[in-house]
């Protein structure tokens, strides 16, 4: 045992010292991370980390943690969407096999998400046990710009970056300061209603509701801090949100036939219930990756009617051809569209 | 055991009392602020048909959120707790759930598929009762397969088996689930619930959980006699065989209904029927009534605490869980120490 353990060790210490060490980078979580000079196969360990190196350099991507339906596909260049399912790594739902991991061969792992001490001891078991280098980086909507830039510079892809880095910070800036001035009284009251009957939700500073807190309307579950919870009719009823924002097609189907939807909330009344796209990637909390930019356009015109009047074909247009290589058919994004939910009516 | 069985009629009454007033008050309590009298009226009209003269909000909050809400709970106490009772009596011992064939498992894992395959809810309610009828089915064929030995035995251990089994299989099930939307709604699923209930979901459960509750209570005296050894009930002319399929059979579709509607929530079926039966003693034809008012009120008073709590909900299954632990715990000492 001794000696295996003596084994395990100096193999350990062999993998950290063979890389070329060359750079430090220190991550969100504040660890400190020997990189390769050189990174060219990256295991990106959830979506959101996946969604971003995808952006960045998708040629560096050695494969997806969930292999693509192909309704999903059809969004993104072929040989990208035809690579391999790795499964996924820390979170929820762990699902890869540090072999087949090992297998694929990747100089870094990269994971976008929480940054808490959990994470950050995941990311260094993974890293002491297999000798790649794992970086944690922080996937909060605000610091998306940040995301793209570091992730750039540990990639080698600044320039990639730089592009998407200006047009995230524009857009982002661009909401921001618009919706500045809205007063407190025309800032919606929203909800947004998960699971077939629509009565999870998400609370204050939970990952899932980040596009309502940054948009500036009011997440009507907000008064509590949390992540997801469970709440009754009767509450929702009594918040009756001016707007509702789902992912889930089964409660956006059931929600115009419900007797007590219909007959006591006004967001139903008024039409106002939208159910976000979700190709390839979501427009609204899941995942919770930079794939929201462009989910954040739309819940905008959703949220603010007066205010805002994206031409969403364009910035769609515009979104998917820099993050996800390929500017979608004019047919693709009237299918998108057109989707029961989507458009503001 | 003379005085329980005077103390039968009494137990029935303070009860049923309870009950109504326990319902009352679940239903003038919640979120959205009605007065009472408004609750009156709202209720008053709905049972005379005449004109309430309330705020259509308040109306839909009374008659079409918490009514369902109330009387699903009730309904499902009373299907868990006479399922357990009957199953304690069946296999003679005090330690029997009605999960104790499988069902819940069963029940998960036909409801978790649906989450899985992102059906309608009420899909999922359904996958759920067949699950639970599918588990329990699978139970009763391997019992009657292997043959020979002690059939109640047989019967357990195969329940214990094909619930792990549904159990590996919900597990699996999680694996596959999309981490960011089904899982957590699976989750929730598995906690139990009574957030969604509506009128609808009633019209399909109560029927089927009175289908299993009025056999058990029609048969209750001869159920009684499963409570003695095999011999000895077949002595007594009952074909013991034909009977205990027909408990099975009615606590399986309650128990696979009531989980349907609320998720799976443990300890009601456990802990009530021993709470009965030291208020009534241990007799069938006095316990199972005892059982199901007794588990109605328990289920009732667990959401309306679970929903008053605050603005988000707490899940029953882990309230029932803290309160069904001490008292569970209380009732065996209270059982044992009377005992010489």
């Amino acid at each position: 045992m001794e000696t295996f353990l003596r084994i395990v060790f100096m193999l350990a210490l062999l993998s950290s010292t063979g890389a070329a060490a060359a750079r430090t980078f220190v991550d969100d979580a504040g660890r400190k991370v020997e990189l390769p000079d050189k990174v060219e196969r990256v295991y990106a360990a959830g979506p959101p980390a996946s969604v971003l190196v995808f952006a960045l350099a998708p040629d560096k991507l050695i494969g997806w943690t969930r292999a693509f339906r192909p309704d999903e596909a059809a969004w993104i260049p072929k040989k990208y969407a035809d690579l391999p399912e790795l499964g996924r790594l820390t979170g929820r739902g762990n699902t890869a096999n540090v072999e087949v991991i090992l297998k694929a061969k990747p100089d870094l792992i990269i994971d976008v998400g929480s940054t808490n001490a959990t994470f950050a001891s995941l990311a260094d078991r993974v890293q002491q046990q297999t000798g790649i280098p794992y970086i944690l980086l922080d996937g909060r909507l605000d610091t998306t710009v940040q995301q793209l830039e570091k992730l750039g510079g540990v990639l080698g892809a600044e320039t990639r970056a730089r592009e998407l880095s200006a047009y995230a910070s524009k857009l982002l800036d661009g909401l921001k300061s618009r919706i500045a001035a809205v007063p407190a009284d025309k800032r919606p009251d929203v909800y947004y209603a998960r699971g077939p009957q629509g009565l999870t939700t998400g609370l204050r500073g939970s990952i899932n509701v980040e596009m309502i807190e940054f948009l500036g309307a009011k997440n009507v579950a907000g008064s509590e801090t949390g992540g997801l919870a469970t709440v009754g009719r009767e509450q929702v009823i009594l918040w009756d949100p001016q707007v509702i924002v789902t992912n889930d097609p089964n409660f956006y189907t059931d929600v115009w036939k419900d007797p007590v939807w219909a007959a006591s909330l006004s967001a139903v009344r008024k039409k106002r219930v939208y159910l976000s796209p979700h190709l390839p990637f979501g427009w609204f909390d899941f995942p919770p990756g930079a794939n929201r930019l462009i989910g954040l356009v739309w819940l905008s015109e959703i949220l603010y009617p007066e205010l805002f009047k994206p031409d969403l074909k364009r910035e769609i247009a515009t979104f998917y051809r820099l993050f996800y290589h390929r500017e979608p058919t004019p047919q693709q994004i009237d299918v998108l569209l057109a989707e029961p939910g989507v458009a503001p009516r | 055991m003379i005085v329980s069985r005077s103390r039968f009629p009494v137990a029935l009454f303070v009860l049923g009392t309870m009950l109504a007033a326990l319902t009352m008050l679940a239903i003038s309590v919640g979120s959205f602020p009605v007065p009472l009298p408004k609750v009156i009226a709202v209720l008053w009209a709905a049972l005379t048909g005449a004109d309430a003269e309330v705020a259509d909000n308040m109306r839909v909050v009374v008659l079409q959120v918490r009514a369902p809400r109330v009387i699903a709970a009730l309904a499902v106490g009373a299907a868990l707790a006479s399922a357990g009772a009957g199953y304690q009596n069946l296999f003679r011992n005090p330690l029997v759930s009605p999960d104790i064939l499988g069902v819940s498992a069963g029940c998960a894992l036909g409801a978790v598929t649906g989450i899985l395959l992102s059906l309608p809810f009420l899909l999922i309610q359904a996958f759920a009762f067949g699950g639970g009828i599918v588990a329990v089915g699978l139970v009763l064929a391997v019992g009657a397969w292997v043959r020979g030995g002690d059939r109640v035995l047989t019967l357990v251990l195969t329940g214990v088996v094909v619930g792990s089994l549904f159990g590996a299989g919900v597990a699996f099930v999680k694996v596959l689930a999309d981490p960011y939307n089904q899982l957590p709604a699976i989750v929730y699923w598995l906690l139990g619930s009574f957030t969604g209930v509506l009128p609808k979901d009633l019209v399909v459960a109560l029927p089927l959980i009175a289908i299993g509750l009025v056999p058990l209570a029609l048969l209750r005296w001869r159920i009684n006699l499963l409570a003695l050894p095999d011999d000895e009930a077949r002595a007594l002319g009952v074909n013991v065989g034909k009977l205990r399929i027909a408990v099975i059979a009615a606590a399986t579709l309650m128990t696979s209904a009531a989980v349907a509607v609320a998720g799976v929530i443990g300890w009601v079926g456990l802990v009530i029927p021993h709470a009965a039966r030291l208020l009534v003693g241990a007799e069938f034809a006095r316990m199972l009534p005892v059982s199901a008012l007794l588990g109605g009120a328990f289920m009732l008073l667990v959401d309306t605490a679970c929903r008053s709590v605050g603005r988000t909900e707490l899940p029953p299954g882990v309230l029932t869980a803290l309160i069904g632990t001490p008292v569970f715990i209380w009732l065996l000492a209270l059982t044992f120490r009377r005992r010489p």
